[in-house]
């Protein structure tokens, strides 16, 4: 119980905190473009739009500042981010709730399977040592090491322009009607398959290492001498015992890094220019897009901060001596 | 951008229980060139940080040597790489090697800053969080993880997009102010772990002023994480510069291996199939990468013994056919059967204490739980060979009296 | 203190089948080209029934004799040479004992657990902290009787669980829900489950307070009493062997240095390491005399004097010791020969040089 207060303390924090920050980021930045765009598009936004563009960026200067941090949490609660200067007449709501569904397709699978898969060949390779899986560690280390982004260019240089197995870019082949239909499904397969591949491989070599490094604790550990003098085969003494132990502290590390994973990704989408937050975020700044850039930062962070909810509940699931307290 | 050295953090989540922290060995105050000198030994670390001084000579030195003025542009307009331009050159005719010789400078100025700004950051947070605890502790901690939750890139970019000269000190400080909070985790689990080993209480006991146990007894046996948690956030800033670059979020003006990139994206390297242009720039970041990352697996297996090789080569023990398992213990038999003369073990003296109903397929001579030796009566012939390998008389002289009662 | 005798009145030290025979084993660690030699040549059987108890210092090698006979010695232990024989396993035809070291990784896995069970030393952490005690009750079961349904192997993780005497309702609980001893006697429950012919016990009682010492060993005699397998008893704790077992080996630097009934080595100790052994501890009765430990320090096994181990420490040292390697043996009294019964001893006193004082030839 102590255990669930304290991470819910952290969390709401956490969320008031990233909340607070985007508040004050505009207010550091250079008003101008927004009071320009309102301006120059004067009968064409609504008059509760350009209240809200005013709270976003504190530009009614007759309101305290406090008034208008108050003015911000209402504007959020009730789902309203702005207008994007970008894509008049569309809010920025309305760009992120179709860019959103895109990132957390491909990063969340990505991330997802790289980590399961990351993890299971670290047992492998943490459990019988000095084998010939220990090759596989310089490779994928290799591969870590190299920036996402050129991985991806790589990637896209040798499958889509060599040889062209790949598309080189977008979600979709771009012309198809998005809808349940095989072929947008078929498609969307194939222009994320790339991509995914990408993550995948840039950032498996930590799962790897990670579960490696704590498979080989956890080996030396008495309670795995005991399940094999059980007499236990050794499927369920590497998983059931090794395994099963060791991957506690990667699951509490992989919520951690989501942060850092999220950011290696925006910028994955954008060499592929995969229509996802990032991409758009990228092309948010470009265009000085205050409002979308503000909503989009918003974003990301609470869905970072929800992945990170969902890895500690599986932490807790996983670990009964947090289920407890003392 | 998964430089971040995920192997290190074992720390649990702050739930009050006991963190995960490694267990570092205590430094013995006598001997750290010894212990400097094992670290060094480990072939990877020495790789690493050969390659590392390879790219610190690079950056020292890039800028006098490099042919041409990477900003120089020439009428070659993007060459392969030929015998006047080693990599190729640009769309505007400028030299790729020059580039990525002056880029060295660059990207390695503000990693290492960056990584010292950082880690600074991190110990000054992490070990006051763990050393204070209370109130402070959790007021730390929140703090550490906070800026752990909050995604780094779009938060740099967005600070960064709003300083348009950002040159190298101003991303290398930005960088340093948004990855401490990695560090300070693991130094904050590794300080709760000694502040509660016995030799911070006996100090404490002595009645040793907190800041010296800080200073000379905990910081330390903190070396280690230190230098593994520096390394990793060097690597970490490294990548994400090359990226600012790459972005076009970081000033174009100053030459990077991110910059060479952007360029190349910009004008479509890669559908005019200028591989050149990009491939190299990549390797460099991905080499220095590796080079960082091997230098931190040395400081790994330092840290954690266990991980370390267990004193013979792979191939060397795949020759004697042991495999080293849990729970399966590695049995060989080697030596020479000998039948040698003079130090050939003789007999325990004859055992009347043979155990009564000891059964007598297995006796003979072999006297069952009383005898240490070969036999040489009754029973198999041949003294085994495990026992005359055994041998004590490695000072020469007899190990058997020969007794015959 | 007195020798009350919680084993079977009369039981006979040395009667019954041999059950578990190791011969002239020999351990190492180390797989580099100069291991630590760890065993010697170490020889010792094991009767139906009885309880063995093997003492010595920290270091001398009592745990690694026993896992080093039960392959579970972790690396990088290496066993050099030597057998390890085990009779009526479960992998055996007929009367004919197998080789622990010999088998292959399946015969090994299916007669461990059934033959030769182990309470590891430490119960803290030989329990698997995510699984629940029942749990890991049953899969031992269930990895050997596999026609067994998931009905019975609970009902029989509860018996195993009462017989220690813990509730049955602890079946669904996680081991840090435990404390100390309830762990301890947790393993102990595992490690009869499949009622094994072996038991072998390494430090059972070292991390527990005197209480729960007496009522773990009184009910591991108890157990014994009921169900018949024989024990290995480990510890550096002379004085809580002398109580429990039948027989007990003393060790020291990688070997055995005399063997014999509990009453033998308690009051007629043969060996100057017994000897200084004994009176490392107080007695509770009869007169106070001066509390002697043994001088000098444990032996280093990368670097054992030449001769006789013991030889550092020992009050009795002759220049014979340094260059003859004394051999486990029949003692000098008793019967020229033949010594006395069921007892042996490593030491030259008894090889006939040199004058055997008069605390050893009590």
């Amino acid at each position: 119980m102590k255990y669930f207060l304290r991470r819910i303390v952290f969390y709401v924090i956490t969320a008031w905190a990233a909340i607070t920050i985007n508040f004050f980021i505009p207010r550091m930045m250079d008003g101008d473009p927004v009071s320009s765009f309102i301006n120059k598009n004067q009968g064409r936004i609504s008059s509760e739009a350009r209240e809200s563009l005013y709270v976003l960026f504190g530009l009614d200067s007759g309101a305290s500042l406090w008034e208008q941090y108050v003015d911000y949490w209402k504007m959020l609660f009730s789902g309203d981010l702005g207008l994007s200067i970008m894509l008049f007449p569309s809010t920025v709501s309305e760009v992120i709730a179709q860019a959103l569904p895109w990132t957390i397709g491909l990063v969340g699978i990505a991330t997802v399977i790289s980590f399961l898969l990351g993890s299971f060949l670290g047992v492998v390779i943490g459990w019988r040592r000095g084998s010939w899986a220990d090759g596989l560690l310089p490779i994928t280390t290799f591969f870590s090491s190299v920036p996402y982004f050129w991985l991806g260019l790589v990637a896209i240089m040798l499958f889509s322009v060599t040889w062209s197995i790949f598309p080189s870019s977008g979600a979709y082949q771009p012309g198809l009607v998005p809808g349940w239909s095989w072929e947008f499904i078929g498609s969307v397969i194939q222009h994320g398959t790339l991509p995914a591949i990408t993550i995948v491989l840039s950032s498996v070599a930590g799962w790897i290492l990670g579960m490696r490094n704590m498979t080989v604790t956890v080996t030396s550990e008495d309670y795995v001498t005991v399940a094999q003098a059980k007499g236990l085969s050794e499927r369920r003494v590497m998983f059931g015992y090794a395994a099963r132990n060791a991957i506690l502290p990667q699951v509490s590390g992989f919520a951690l890094s989501l942060g850092f994973i999220v950011s290696g990704t925006l910028v994955m989408e954008k060499v592929f220019s995969y229509q996802g937050v990032g991409f758009t975020l990228l092309q948010a700044i470009g265009a000085h897009d205050y409002p979308l850039m503000q909503g989009i930062f918003l974003m990301i962070t609470l869905s970072v901060l929800v992945a990170n909810i969902l890895a500690d509940l599986a932490y807790v699931v996983l670990d009964p001596r947090t289920r407890q307290e003392g | 951008m998964t430089g971040i050295p995920v192997q290190m953090d074992h720390a649990q989540l702050d739930n009050g229980a006991e963190p995960l922290a490694p267990e570092v060995p205590k430094r013995r105050k006598g001997s750290p060139k010894k212990q400097k000198l094992l670290f060094l030994r480990n072939g990877k670390s020495f790789t690493g940080l050969a390659i590392l001084g390879f790219f610190a000579i690079l950056a020292v030195i890039g800028p006098w040597i490099a042919p041409y003025d990477p900003s120089a542009m020439s009428s070659d307009i993007l060459q392969p790489p030929s015998g006047a331009h080693w990599l190729g050159t640009t769309h505007v005719g400028q030299d790729v090697f020059s580039q990525i010789l002056v880029g060295t400078r660059g990207v390695m100025i503000v990693g290492f800053i960056a990584g010292i700004g950082a880690t600074l950051l991190s110990i000054l947070v992490g070990v006051s969080a763990g050393f204070l605890g209370g109130v402070s502790d959790e007021l730390l901690s929140s703090l550490s993880n906070i800026f752990l939750v909050i995604p780094a890139l779009p938060l740099i970019i967005i600070v960064a997009g709003q300083l348009p000269d950002a040159g190298g000190l101003t991303v290398a400080l930005i960088l340093a102010a948004t990855s401490w909070a990695w560090g300070a985790r693991i130094l904050r689990a590794q300080t709760l772990s000694l502040r509660r080993r016995d030799f911070v209480e006996a100090a404490r006991a002595n009645g040793e002023s907190t800041w010296r146990i800080v200073w000379f007894e905990t910081l330390p046996n903190l070396t280690a994480i230190m230098a593994s948690s520096f390394v990793g956030t060097v690597t970490f800033a490294i990548l994400m510069q090359t990226t600012l670059a790459f972005i076009g979020v970081t000033s174009i003006s100053d030459w990077n291996w991110g910059t060479i990139l952007f360029w190349a994206e910009q004008q479509q390297a890669l559908s005019r199939g200028a591989w050149w242009w990009f491939v190299p720039a990549g390797l460099c970041i991905a080499m220095l990468g590796m080079a960082l990352t091997l230098i931190n697996f040395g400081i790994d297996e330092f840290v954690n013994p266990r991980l370390r090789s267990t004193g013979a080569s792979p191939r060397a023990l795949r020759k004697r056919r042991i495999s080293p398992r849990i729970g399966f213990t590695a049995v060989v038999r080697e030596g020479a059967p000998a039948s040698s003369g003079g130090s050939a073990t003789t007999t325990s003296r004859p055992d009347g204490a043979t155990r009564p109903g000891a059964s007598p397929a297995s006796t003979g001579a072999t006297s069952s739980g009383t005898g240490t030796s070969a036999t040489t009566t009754g029973g198999p012939g041949t003294p085994r060979p495990g026992t005359s390998h055994d041998d004590r008389d490695n000072d020469g002289t007899t190990t058997r009296k020969e007794s015959v009662r | 203190m007195t020798v009350t005798d919680l084993s079977p009145a009369g039981a006979p030290t040395g009667t019954g089948k041999p059950v578990l025979e190791i011969r002239d084993l020999h351990v190492a660690y180390g797989y580099g080209p100069e291991p630590v030699r760890a065993l010697r040549g170490v020889n010792l059987t094991l009767h139906e029934g009885e309880v063995l108890g093997i003492a010595g210092e920290s270091g001398c090698g009592k745990s690694t004799l026993v896992y080093a006979a039960t392959r579970l010695l972790p690396p990088p232990g290496l066993i050099t040479g030597g057998e390890v024989l085990f009779h009526g396993g479960t992998g055996a035809t007929g009367d004919e004992p197998v080789d622990i070291l010999r088998m292959s990784d399946k015969e090994l896995r299916r007669s461990r657990w059934q033959d030769t069970a182990i309470v590891f030393q430490g119960a803290m952490n030989s329990l698997n902290p995510v699984y629940r005690v029942g749990k890991q009750l049953t899969d031992a079961i269930a990895a050997h009787r596999p026609g067994m349904s998931r009905f019975d192997r609970n009902e029989r993780a509860g018996e195993l669980l009462s017989m220690v005497g813990i509730a049955k309702d602890r079946i669904s609980a996680y081991p840090h829900q435990l404390s100390g001893g309830m762990r301890q006697r947790v393993m102990i429950a595992m490690a009869l489950a499949l009622e094994p012919k072996v038991l072998i016990m390494d430090e059972p009682t070292t991390a527990l307070d005197v209480v729960m010492q007496r009522q773990i060993v009184e009910q591991i005699i108890e157990l014994r009493d009921r169900l018949g397998f024989s024990v290995v008893f480990i510890t550096h704790d002379v004085s809580l062997l002398i109580e429990v077992a039948d027989r007990i080996a003393i060790m020291y630097a990688g070997e055995i240095v005399e063997q014999a009934s509990a009453s033998d080595v308690y009051r007629r100790p043969r060996h100057p390491y017994t000897h200084g052994l004994l009176n490392s501890f107080p007695p509770l009765h009869g007169p106070k005399r001066p509390l002697v430990g043994i001088p000098g320090s444990p032996p280093d096994l990368q670097a054992l004097p030449s001769g006789c181990p013991f030889r550092p420490r020992c009050a009795h040292v002759m220049d014979a010791c340094a260059e003859v390697h004394p051999a486990l043996g029949p003692t000098s009294l008793g019967l020229p020969g033949v010594g006395e019964p069921g007892r042996s001893v490593a030491c030259l006193l008894h090889e006939g040089q040199g004058e055997l004082p008069a605390e050893l030839r009590v």
